[in-house]
Parts: structure tokens; sequence; C-alpha cells
């Protein structure tokens, strides 16, 4: 397996560009000669059908869910980033991306970083154009706030539901084109597998979700815009569908996966309130812009908040990080909220809580305002807790929530099999070893608005592609092997539920490969993995039928394909000997517990070749190189 | 908690459905109405039932998936609040409880509680866009848009698509869905250039659909998990006419 990068040559800030230029061009009335799959309708999915039918491209996109327009990015809240500097506030291109490679760890591309902070300011423009309703100032020009920690203010944000108004004006774009007959929309249709003709991507096998019908799809190349997976945590912040499946059936035919085991880990999200909890709500990172977070310093302390005085609180972060305080990066406010609780300074029934305050807020800017402000996100708490954050502080804790890891990519977005090119959150590109907040709007759009429509045409025009065919021997033996693991899913009969073996998985995972790992950890959880596989290949329980809608059989072949990644997840946070972003391993950090890097040996980003279900993967190694950005130590003290 | 549970079970568009009643024991007030239903579902499977089919997939009351109607109101008891944010502690211990599918004949039964959406993609296909091809945009602030009205497009934009607004109206009708998109769009200025045209044809595709019309009986308005105000239908109705008389 090679992995070439592609990156273009010359300075960071004309490699787009240049590279643009040198991209081939396809005749525009060639290009309705080549069909383009494009799996999922999420920002990177929806935006990327639209647009290559805007060209001209024949495509047909497929989702799972009952509307494109329901995609897992509809959830996201808080805001997307871009380099416009309306606010006159010291912003640029090359600060966007700076903050992008510093908060990433080190761990990501310098080039794909510079494209994706070049490229913000479209999203932005193509955005409000579409009638996305982003927050306006008085005077009717866009708002602004600073998020996640960023020391500027360049969020653009629609209230508390950035991501459903991106995706909606994604989804009108793709809608509009599919009223034109330029896209073919499949919804309630989900792939499981990759058909592969030469080496090359040449179509997948789906099914359709509603008459259980496997059926095949041919096409040029195929774009995989499936989304992260965090749910192999189960308890996530992700929406329930999310799953691995697409990108690891690729996995398996070949696409190298890179860095699977960073993972984020979100650090304000709604605790866990009993068994039967089926996932996790995340409250917006925004919240930390007004709340302060504390522990009582007491341990072990049943009071009520209120009752406990001020000087007997541990505003934990503002002591920590005196510059950065509450605003400190997702990974660091994780794991302190973590040690808290460990040290048994931990609020709530449960003792995994930790409080984000607004009474002071309040008091400073009255009720109405922070209502205004996070009104909807109150309401929200108030719902799921039945606590009034008005009257008593939020309890929050992390919780999974986003996947740097993904299929490895090259600049042009395309994986180590030809013609399979990945796009969002599916892809490792651009976030490293951590993502800051309002990137990944940022980037799935970016990589589908405005990097796979110039890409996609240079493969298409440089490559030889014969006519292929769902009749074909390669089409019809991957639909074969598709039918053999739904007969066998349906065939076993045992005694345990899906739900069951997923979230048991999940503890498994959140244990030994959540927030900190250890070696030892890491080592009983790939002992702990493939028994539990093998329970699952000998004892689920799947009811129903193959040729019929049936939500258990969906469930189990999402679960079988987490119970070979979860390996992989492991072998890789193994084997990165060094702390770095969301991947924090024990053995690595500082005096005070910071992470602690490792340059010289791991200054590269792990790829990973499949050698079989249950055999150890096989490791590339893409060395990165720093040429505008320093390596540093990661200080937000 | 003690609760009964009457869930409608129907295996396909094709067949007949009918209510089927389980007692659940153990309810924790704290589960949301959807994991109440996951449990059900797994005690289902144990016994060698086949489980409840519903459409569910963000949890957070943002996707517009979950839907279902609880004791004759679409999304349950609960003012602004989806299926899956609704939670068990506004039932009380030994209540009874109707669980069934959106009832509309543009919204066919799947399975289950689950129905068939698609029509709503449609209204949007027809229409519900603004016209602007990818590279083509101005720099965003050369549009700049009042608040007020950018506050207003964002009420009507809030909608989910869920389908609750159909399932509440006694005329299965989409006015309220379809005025929330006609107006989020004619309420700012890159709405203009198509804002006569795109009343026009959501509303002949809503027709043909065959969703119901609107005989102001607003519970559309108190179903909608987002609050939209019926005053969007007012606005659609005026942008309809308009329209109507600007094409002859
Ligand atoms: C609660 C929450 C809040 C967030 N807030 C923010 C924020 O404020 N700012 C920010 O920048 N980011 C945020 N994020 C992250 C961001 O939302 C996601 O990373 C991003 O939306 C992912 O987009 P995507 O297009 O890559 O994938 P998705 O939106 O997940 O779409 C995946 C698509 O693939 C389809 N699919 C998957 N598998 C298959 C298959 N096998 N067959 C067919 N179809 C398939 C799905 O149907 C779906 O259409 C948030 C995430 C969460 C969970
Ligand atoms: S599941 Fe998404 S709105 Fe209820």
């Amino acid at each position: 397996m090679e992995l070439n990068s592609k990156i273009p040559s010359g300075p960071i800030q004309d490699k787009w560009d240049s590279h643009k230029f040198n991209l081939k061009l396809i005749n525009p009335a060639n290009k309705r000669k080549y069909q383009v799959i494009v799996v999922g309708s999420g920002l990177a999915g929806a935006s990327a059908a639209a647009t290559l039918a805007e060209l001209g491209y024949d495509v047909k996109c497929f989702c799972f869910q009952d509307s494109p327009r329901r995609a897992h990015s509809i959830a996201a809240q808080g805001g997307i980033n871009a380099a416009k500097n309306y606010q006159n506030d010291g912003d640029s291109i090359y600060r966007l991306f700076y903050d992008t490679v510093k908060g990433g760890d080190f761990r990501s591309r310098e080039a794909n970083v510079y494209r994706l902070a070049q490229i913000s300011v479209n999203i932005i423009d193509q955005a409000a154009a579409q009638g996305v309703p982003f927050a306006r100032e008085y005077g009717g020009m866009l708002a602004n706030r600073s998020f996640g920690g960023a020391q500027v203010s360049r969020t653009f944000y629609a209230r508390g539901q950035t991501g459903q108004q991106l995706l909606l004006g994604a989804y009108s774009a793709l809608s509009r084109m599919i009223a034109a007959g330029k896209v073919k929309m499949y919804p309630r249709t989900e792939m499981l597998d990759l058909v592969m003709v030469d080496g090359k991507a040449r179509g997948i096998v789906t099914r359709d979700l509603t008459t259980g019908k496997i059926e095949s799809h041919a096409g040029h190349a195929v774009v995989m815009a499936t989304g992260g997976y965090s749910t192999v945590f189960y308890l996530s912040t992700n929406a329930m569908g999310c799953n691995v499946t697409a990108n690891w059936r690729a996995h398996r035919k070949g696409a190298a996966f890179a860095n699977p085991c960073y993972t984020q880990i979100h650090p304000t999200c709604i605790p866990v309130s009993g068994d039967h909890q089926s996932k996790l709500t995340l409250m917006s990172e925004s919240l930390r812009n007004d709340g302060r977070i504390w522990v009582p310093k007491k341990k072990g302390d049943t009071r009520a908040a209120k009752d406990i005085p001020e000087n007997e609180r541990d505003y934990y972060l503002e002591r920590l990080y005196p510059s950065f305080g509450n605003l400190a990066p997702r990974d660091l406010a994780s794991r302190r909220a973590k040690d808290m609780c460990d040290l048994g300074q931990g609020v709530g029934a449960t003792g995994l809580g930790v409080y984000l305050d607004f009474s002071d807020a309040m008091k400073r800017d009255g009720e109405a305002t922070i209502s205004e402000k996070y009104g909807n996100l109150f309401d929200m708490y108030e719902r799921i807790t039945g606590e009034n954050p008005y009257r008593q502080p939020m309890r929050i804790f992390p919780a999974p929530h986003y996947t740097m890891g993904g299929l490895w990519v090259d600049y042009n977005l395309m994986s180590t099999i030809p013609g399979l090119h990945v796009l969002g959150e599916a892809n490792f590109s651009d976030h490293g070893a951590n993502r800051l907040g309002a990137s990944a709007l940022m980037q799935g759009l970016a990589d589908g608005y405005f990097v796979i429509p110039y890409t996609i045409g240079d493969y298409l025009a440089r490559e030889e592609l014969k006519d292929v065919s769902p009749s074909d021997s390669e089409f019809i033996e991957t639909e074969k092997q598709v039918r053999q693991k739904i007969d066998r899913l349906l065939s076993i009969d045992g005694t345990r539920t899906v739900d069951s073996f997923h979230r048991e998985l999940g503890r498994i995972m959140w244990n030994h490969c959540g927030m900190a790992r250890t070696d030892k950890g890491l080592k009983e959880a790939l002992v702990k993995i493939p028994e539990l596989r093998d329970e699952f290949w000998n004892n689920v329980r799947v009811l129903g039928e193959g040729s019929d809608l049936n939500q258990s059989l969906e469930k189990a072949g999402r679960v079988a394909d987490f119970l070979e990644f979860a390996e992989l997840m492991c072998h890789d946070a193994l084997t990165r000997a060094e702390s770095c972003g969301g991947h924090f391993r024990e053995e690595h950090q500082t005096e005070d517990g910071e992470a602690k890097r490792n340059d010289e040996e791991y200054s590269h980003v792990s790829a990973w070749e499949f050698t079989g279900v249950g055999s150890t993967p096989k490791l590339h190694k893409e060395n990165l190189e720093f040429e505008n950005v320093k390596l540093a130590t990661r200080s937000y003290k | 908690m003690k609760l009964t549970l009457h869930v409608w079970r129907q295996k396909s568009t094709s067949q007949k459905g009918a209510f089927e009643t389980h007692v659940m024991d153990s309810v924790s007030p704290d589960m949301s109405f959807l994991e109440m239903l996951d449990e059900l579902n797994q005690a289902l499977i144990t016994n060698g039932k086949e489980p409840v089919a519903f459409d569910h997939d963000c949890r957070e009351g943002i996707c517009g998936s979950c839907g279902v109607v609880i004791n004759g109101r679409p999304h349950g008891p609960q003012r602004a609040t989806t299926a899956c944010q609704l939670h068990m502690r506004s039932y009380q211990d030994g209540q009874e409880i109707w669980v069934e599918p959106w009832r509309a004949s543009a919204f066919p039964v799947v399975k289950d509680l689950m129905v068939d959406r698609t029509s709503f993609d449609r209204i949007i296909q027809s229409g519900g866009f603004i016209s602007v091809r990818t590279g083509s945009a101005p720099d965003a602030n050369e549009i700049p848009v009042p608040k007020v009205d950018a506050d207003k497009a964002f009420d009507a934009a809030a909608c989910i698509g869920c389908g609750a607004c159909v399932a509440a109206c006694p005329n299965a009708s989409a006015m309220l869905f379809t005025a929330a998109k006609v107006s989020h769009m004619g309420l700012l200025p890159q709405g203009q250039p198509e804002r006569e045209q795109r009343v026009l044809s959501m509303v002949s595709t809503m027709d043909e659909e065959g969703f119901g019309s609107c005989t102001n009986h607003k519970e559309c308005q108190e179903a909608c998990p987002k609050e939209i105000s019926i005053d969007y239908i007012s606005r659609m109705n005026r942008d309809y006419v308009c329209a109507s008389k600007n094409k002859g």
C-alpha cells in the first residue's frame, strides 16, 4: 500500500490555486456521461451531490434516513468558522489555519488545513445566498461569536441550530437538482458494500430498508460522506443511526483507515441518568462563554449547589488555565472534569458530573439576556433532566462526540482505493488529533461544495474507465456476500439482543479506549472485543425477515462491523505511545497531567491496512512536515 | 411506574393494522418516551416477538424523524416537545397510553409506527430553494438583511419536517409545513426573484400529493414542536393570491 498525499509544491498560500489550475477538466457536454455515486446526504454528501449535479454529472445519492434532510449534520448547534474577519479583530486565513493546526495538536496536514481556511470564506457566501438565516446585527450584517476557545470572533451561527440551517441549505440545493432530474435520490437505502472492478471503486451494493431488496449501483466513481463513528461507544452525542459500516466495508476492500483512535470527547453533555440511557445530549459549547464550571472542594459533598459557599467551590478551569479559563479546549476541559470526578468531587446522584453555573452571568447581564442567548438550550436541559438551569446550575459530563479519524485520503480527497473519495467526518483529513469547535461544519461543506467538484474531474479525466454494469460478475459476487451475511445474522437465533451487545462493546471502549488510555487497558480490550464478537456471532437474536423492513437486522449489521472496527481503534491507540489531542495515554503526561507529545517518533499519520478479521492490521505511516507552523507544546495556561 | 401500552402494529402499507397491548412494569420517570419503547422492544425480542418499528435518529428534537400520536396528540402532551424529548415523568403510575402512527393519506404507514413522508420532500423539490449555483454567490455581507426579517425568517426555517402539523389537522393539511418554507425564503431578499413561482408550485404540489385544505382549526400550531405560527399560513395565502393575479 502506498501513501502518496499528493500535496502540491510551492508556498502554502499558492498550493490550492496552482493545483486547481493543474487539474484536468472535463468538457461540460461530457460530464453527463459520468455517473457518480454519493453515499450520504449530510453537509458533505448533500453539498457534493448538489454541486456535482450542477456541473453536469449524473449523480445518485443515498442515505439511510427517510429523507436526506435528516442526516446527522442537522444536530450541530454552535456554529461554523470562517476567516472573514468581519469583526476586524485580527482574524485572517493564516490565523484560522494556525489555530486549526495547533488545536489539532500538530497531527494534521498543513496543506489541507490551509486550503480549508481559504475556502471557509466562500462557504459563508454560498450559505447566505441560499437563504441560510444566520444571526444578524441590527445593521443587517452578519453576526459572529467566539467559540471553542478561539480568541477571535469568527464563528457564524443560526441560533443554536446552525447545523440544521446549513443542512437545510444544502438539502434545498440537492432538492433543486433532484427536481431537475440530475440527482436520483435513494432515501431509506443503506450501502452494505463497495464494489471493486480492476482495483477501482466502481459501485456499491445497497439494501432498500423498506423492502429489504439487495441491489447494485454502478458508477465511474464513488464518493462516501457517511459521517463519524462515535456510536462505537454506544452512548455518544451522535444520532442513533450513525455507524462505521460504509467506512469499514471500504476498509476491508483496501482503503486505509487513518488515526482511528483520535476521538473527541465533548465536555458539555448532560450526564447519564440510568441504564435505560440510549444517547447523550450535547449542551452547546457556547454555554461556556457565560457559564462557570466548578465542583465542591470537599469530596462527596451532597449539599445543594446553592448551599455551597463561594470559598468552598473549585472553579478548576479558571484556576488551571487562567488565560482561557472556562473556554479551555475540549480535550482539556473533558479530562479535567474526569479528574475532578475521579477525585470524588463530582456532583449529581452518580458523582459523574460537574456544575456549569450561570448565576454570575445572570447577575451581570440579567436573566433576559442570558435567556435570549441560550433560552432554547436551557429549555432542552429542563426537558431532559426536569431541573431548571435558571434556578440551579446545570450538571454536565464529557461524552464521545466526534471522530477525527477516518478513511485516509490524499489532497484530492481520494482514498487508497482509486475512485473512492471520502468527505466530511468520514475522512481523517483536517483536524489532526483534536477538532476545534465549529470546524466540522466548515470541513464538510468545504469538501462537498469546493474541493471534490474540482478533484473528481481530474480523476475521471485521467483514468481509463471501462463500462461496467450491475450484471458484471464483481457486482453479483459482492451481492452474494451481502446476502450471506444477512442470512447468517438471521439464522443464529441466540438469546441476546443486538442492543445488549452494542452496550457491552460501548462499555469496553469507554473504559479502555475512552478519555484516558493505558497500555494495560488497551491490551485488555483487545482480548475482550474478539470474545464479544464471537459471542455475537453465536448468540445474537435477530428476529423477522431480510425481505422486509427490519430495524433489528439493520442494527445487527452495524454492530457486527463495530465489533471488528473496535479492535482497530485499540490497536491504533496502543501503538501511538504518546498523548496528543483527543488521544490521551496515561503513561505519557507531564507532571501536572497535561498531554505529552512525542514528535520525534509520532509526527505521522497512522494509516492501517486490513489483513483479515482478528488478525493484526498493518501500519503504514505518512510523515507530517511542518514548514509553516512551528511545532510547539500546546499551552493554554 | 407501571404503564399499560396500546401500540399500533401493522405489518406493511397494504395490510390492516391493530392495537396490541403490553404492560410495562418498571418504567423510570427519567426515560424518554422512545427509551420506553426501546425497553418494550428488548422485552419483545427476548420473548421471541418482533419489535415495534418506529422512526428516530437524533433523539434531540431536531432531525424530525420521530413522530407518533400519543393518546390522540402528535408527539404527546408536552408543548414544543418531540416524542424523543418527551420524558416519562409526564406520566403517572398506572396510566394507559395509546401510541399510533401519523394518520394521513399523504403519509401511508410503512410499518407499525413508521410512515412515508416523502411527499414533504417533493413539496420542497417543487420550489423550496433559492437557485444559486455553488460558487456564484456574492460576499455574504453584500446582501444586508434587517435583523427583524432575519429573525422572522428563522422562526419559519426552524421547521423540522416531522409532519405533526399534518397529523394534528382534521383535514390532514400540509399548509403549516409549506407556509413555513415559503415564508422563510419569501422574507429574505435572496428569496425575492423566485418568490411568486415558488409559492405557486409548492402549493400545487401540496394539493397533488393529497394533503387536505386548511379550514382554520389551528391544531397544527398547537402540535408543532417548533411552535411555528399559523401567521405564516396567512402570509402564504397573501403571496399565493398575489402571485396568481400577476400570473393572470
Ligand atoms: C450534537 C452535535 C453538535 C455538533 N455541533 C457542531 C457545531 O456546532 N459545529 C461544527 O462544526 N460541528 C458540530 N458537530 C459535528 C458535525 O455536526 C458533524 O461532524 C458533521 O455534521 C458531519 O457531517 P457529514 O456530512 O460528514 O456526516 P453526517 O451528517 O453524519 O451524514 C452522514 C450521511 O451518511 C449517510 N450514511 C451513513 N452510512 C450510510 C450507509 N451505510 N449507507 C447509506 N447512507 C449512509 C447518512 O444517512 C447521512 O446522510 C456536532 C455534532 C454533534 C453530534
Ligand atoms: S429523533 Fe430526531 S427529532 Fe426526534
